[in-house]
């Protein structure tokens, strides 16, 4: 499974630990596009590839939604991140520290949603997947069950006001799993300083076309296709 | 005392009683809504004296398919029979044994309660959303009066000049994910402004913009409003919707927030 290739990919673990220390030192030589990218030449963010077909994931997530949402949504993300980059290393090379403030809402948004719809593609999966080892472990000491984990985390997330993600994440400092919910493209780590194991996008696009308005039944439904494989990975990759 | 407030009503007869034990504004949709009030009311103030229920979803002024071909007909459907409803639901509950105000003075505060921000915001502003549209051919027959034509000029330059910024601000990623662009009255009266706020934030609303302002005119710009026909093109989704602005509504609309410094009422 092409999945966790990708996972320990060091430009992309790079970007879901933006600031992390354990960054390479090839790539914090590098411009600060670097930071942002999911490629680890050059500093350009790419589409990545999806680690299954785009009908996978039905009955869940119909191949309609997969297509519109990884190949136009996702895609204008990327497009929008690099030109976001690109001004941001003219910004920095010319030391100017006001067009690079401008800047921070556009890297946000499309950095984010970059960085966060690479995630969600990963801990998507068509065979259906329990967690074991040591994140089994680490829901039940910060939960006390799997089923109280996701009670939270699929209430947190159908909660959300308008557009959002709701995630489960580690704080490294405790070791604890917590759950989470980010406005907009606000990526995880950034936002909250919580490595993301799972993350749920709950933007209408993400579900209209198979659920319309009715986002619980899509956050109920999501679970069967998280792959709990990749969640376990992470968490390993982030001790 | 709403129980004695209902069967007085419902005896006397009175139209200003009537009106606001309904909470609707004068209309050609208000009779029948008179007629179900008394009905909701005597029920209510019989059965349960502390929950009329105050809110519900306004009719739309026009079939479902009349904005095709700029808005389809799903959407428009899914758009007030779902979506808006939900905020009428959500609103209902959330002010249940209260007392019955309309929507429009529920937004001053707002911030104060999640519920009604976003519940009494959401009811507000589709209310607001479906009167200020029309079937194309109707639409493009209306204008801007001579007052709204002065202060678009004087705001925005030019009416072009304040379509490009309306867009801008509407734009993907400009400032959130879901929320709605507006134009408004400042509160003195003398100028127009264009705003875009989150989710179901509107500029009625004390905290959400440097100072409350009054909408005349507003865009839904939540996936919702254009997902099943635009998919992610909301640029395009936006260019298209000038072709079912009221401009005649638009026109009342500031006449009336110039004149009396307060916020259009909504029908529900």
């Amino acid at each position: 499974m092409t999945g966790s290739k990708l996972i320990v990919d060091k430009a992309l673990r790079a970007a879901t630990h933006l600031g992390s220390s354990k960054l390479s030192s090839e790539l914090l030589a590098k411009s600060s596009t670097a930071w942002l990218s999911s490629a680890a030449a050059g500093g350009v963010a790419k589409l990545p590839d999806l680690p299954y077909d785009y009908n996978a994931l039905e009955p869940a997530i119909s191949a309609e939604t997969m297509t519109l949402h990884h190949s136009k949504h996702h895609n204008t993300y990327v497009t929008n991140l690099n030109v976001a980059m690109e001004k941001l290393d003219a910004a920095v090379t010319a030391g100017d520290a006001s067009a690079i403030i401008g800047l921070q809402g556009a890297l946000k948004f499309n950095g984010g949603g970059h960085i966060n719809h690479t995630l969600f593609w990963e801990n998507l999966g068509p065979t259906s997947s329990t967690p074991s080892g040591s994140l089994a472990a680490a829901i039940d000491e910060s939960f006390g069950s799997f089923d109280a984990m996701k009670s939270e985390l699929s209430a947190k997330t159908i909660a959300i006001q308008g557009s959002g993600w709701g995630w489960l994440g580690v704080n490294t400092a405790t070791g604890r799993l917590e759950v989470a919910t980010c406005a907009n493209q606000d990526p995880l780590k950034a936002t909250t300083g919580l490595v993301p194991l799972v993350g749920i996008d709950v933007w209408e696009h993400a579900y209209y076309v198979d659920y319309r308005n009715v986002r619980p039944d899509y956050v109920q439904k999501i679970f069967d296709i998280i792959n709990w494989n990749v969640a376990g990975e992470r968490l390993d990759a982030a001790k | 005392m709403k129980l004695s407030l209902a069967l007085t009503s419902l005896f006397v007869g009175s139209a200003a009683a009537w009106s606001s034990l309904t909470m609707k504004a004068e209309g050609v949709s208000s009779r029948r809504n008179i007629f179900k009030g008394i009905g909701a009311a005597v029920v209510a103030g019989v059965v349960n004296p502390g929950n009329s229920n105050a809110y519900s979803v306004p009719d739309l002024p026009y079939p479902f398919e009349a904005l095709e071909p700029h808005i389809d007909t799903p959407t428009m459907k899914i758009h007030h029979d779902k979506h808006h409803a939900t905020y009428v639901a959500n609103i209902n509950k959330a002010t249940e044994g209260q007392e019955e105000k309309p929507i429009l003075d529920l937004m001053e505060n707002a911030l104060e309660a999640g519920p009604v921000r976003n519940s009494g915001g959401g009811h507000y502003n589709h209310a607001f959303f479906w009167e200020e549209m029309a079937p194309p051919a109707e639409a493009a027959k209306t204008k801007p009066s001579a007052q709204l034509e002065e202060l678009i000029n004087k705001s925005f330059g030019s009416m072009d000049e304040m379509k490009a910024k309306f867009e801008a601000q509407a734009a993907p990623g400009a400032v959130f994910g879901s929320g709605w662009v507006w134009v408004c009255v400042n509160k003195k009266g003398d100028e127009l402004k264009l705003v875009g706020t989150p989710n179901q934030d509107n500029p009625l609303m004390k905290g959400v913009t440097d100072e409350i302002m009054f909408p005349i005119l507003g865009l839904d710009v939540w996936e919702h409003a254009y997902y099943l026909k635009y998919q992610n093109r909301r640029p395009e989704y936006v260019s298209n919707w000038w072709n079912v602005v009221n401009w005649d509504k638009v026109s009342e609309n500031c006449a009336y927030v110039v004149e009396n410094h307060a916020g259009v009422n909504v029908q529900g």
